[in-house]
């Protein structure tokens, strides 16, 4: 063993103590001993930093917004619907959407975890696998809704969803009041990530 | 009986701090090499997506709070490529790397786009289901793996010992607490069970507010 370390002691601790030195060294390794293409690795990188991300859900939430009977077929079966716009896969493979209502605002978390809808929303921000999300979102959620400087009205329930098993959650905002004049692709830039999320709400354009 | 990643309802950790305006989804390069990196090995067929969890998990409580959210997807990945007898201890430590038996399985640039799009569906034929939505169920107390101490579980800690109520039947799915052990997929009836949150921690923020789990059904037991 070239590092002083016992045979007790976890493998990863074998590894550079610098975290981009140890990715650095597993890719190197991993390489050389013919297990990765760092080809692949570009191209995963690729499609996560630029191709699949919140644009697919806000298209999602836009078009059933618009489309009475996508909508309808969304709240059924949303694996079906959105496989339909092309949003399969990884992370994605068995989905729900959850529509917030005047009586009822949705919220998801995942406490164990990270799980989030990668091909509805991308790869999740950090604050999604922070601590601080997975400890207090299900305990104290309209704490963290005004953390995130959003207060509901009076009489809206809360639902927190954690997403414990392989189901993924996507929140269906209300659409904002004002917004009749708009097609969807301008509705679509109205809804943010966090909005599918439920940690946002929607509001009208200025 | 708990890990260090169940942490739902932990009192302690301060406001959820969010990057200022369009963040990059990636904030340090070495963090997508990190995913890039990990999913390729995923891609070897070497274990499920259960076993990984469950090696992210088994981090130390030292290191799993110490490390920063992708240190623990690399930490993860090493101690699994060493348990699974992909990688040896001494390789990772630097020694010269053997060539390896499951190169011919490695994730190629060209078929990355389809695989992600495919991804792992985890719906299966299994039992009929013993609940259907709107029957009154109680969660298993305390949570943990019935089949191997210590074991992976997808019911969290603050979700045992709760009366709750069915409210959608999502079919079988691979169960996660024999899947990361090899012990097989053995599918059972997967539920979305809903908790008053005034049950699930003394004190509701409002009154009406819930909380809902996807729950397998032998972590749960009629409740009358």
């Amino acid at each position: 063993m070239p590092h002083d370390h016992g045979d007790d002691a976890p493998p990863h601790s074998l590894l550079p103590p610098d975290p981009a030195l140890r990715v650095k060294a597993l890719e190197t390794l991993l390489t050389r001993k013919g297990l990765i293409d760092p080809a692949a690795l570009d191209e995963i990188i690729e499609i996560y930093a630029h191709k699949v991300g919140p644009r697919n859900g806000a298209a999602v939430v836009a078009r059933a917004w618009t489309d009475p009977d996508f909508r309808k077929r969304l709240l059924e079966d949303a694996t079906e619907a959105v496989a339909e716009m092309g949003f399969t896969g990884r992370q994605g493979e068995h989905v729900v959407a959850v529509e917030n209502t005047p009586e009822q605002h949705n919220m998801v978390v995942c406490t164990l975890c990270s799980c989030y809808p990668w091909p509805l929303l991308g790869i999740p921000p950090g604050w999604y696998k922070s601590d601080a999300y997975r400890a207090r979102a299900v305990r104290e959620p309209r704490r963290v809704l005004a953390e995130f400087g959003v207060t509901l009205p009076e009489g809206q329930r809360v639902r927190v969803w954690d997403s414990t098993a392989e189901v993924r959650y996507l929140v269906l905002p209300m659409r904002p009041v004002g917004t009749d004049g708009l097609d969807a692709n301008a509705l679509a830039a109205l809804v943010s990530r966090d909005a599918m999320i439920g940690t946002a709400l929607v509001e009208a354009p200025a | 009986m708990t890990r260090v990643h169940d942490m739902g309802g932990r009192f302690g950790d301060g406001p959820v701090q969010r990057a200022a305006g369009d963040a990059p989804v990636f904030a340090e390069e070495w963090h997508a090499r990190a995913l890039a990196v990990t999913l390729a090995a995923g891609a070897l067929g070497q274990w499920t997506l259960d076993r990984s969890r469950f090696a992210r998990e088994s981090l130390a409580p030292a290191d799993y709070m110490a490390f920063s959210y992708y240190e623990k997807w690399l930490a993860g990945l090493a101690d699994l490529l060493v348990a699974q007898d992909v990688v040896s201890r001494a390789e990772l430590a630097g020694a010269e790397p053997a060539p390896s038996p499951l190169a011919a399985r490695r994730l190629r640039a060209e078929v990355v786009a389809g695989t992600l799009a495919r991804g792992g569906p985890v719906l299966r034929d299994g039992p009929a289901p013993r609940f259907a939505p709107g029957d009154r169920v109680r969660t298993r107390r305390p949570a943990r793996n019935l089949a191997v101490t210590g074991g992976h579980t997808r019911l969290p800690g603050y979700a045992a010992g709760l009366t709750g109520v069915v409210e959608r039947a999502h079919g079988c799915h691979v169960f996660p607490d024999t899947n990361a052990h090899g012990l097989g997929e053995q599918a059972e009836p997967l539920y979305t069970v809903v908790f008053d949150a005034a049950e699930v921690w003394g004190a509701a923020e409002a009154p009406g507010d819930t909380v809902s789990c996807d729950l397998w059904e032998s972590y749960l037991e009629p409740e009358t």
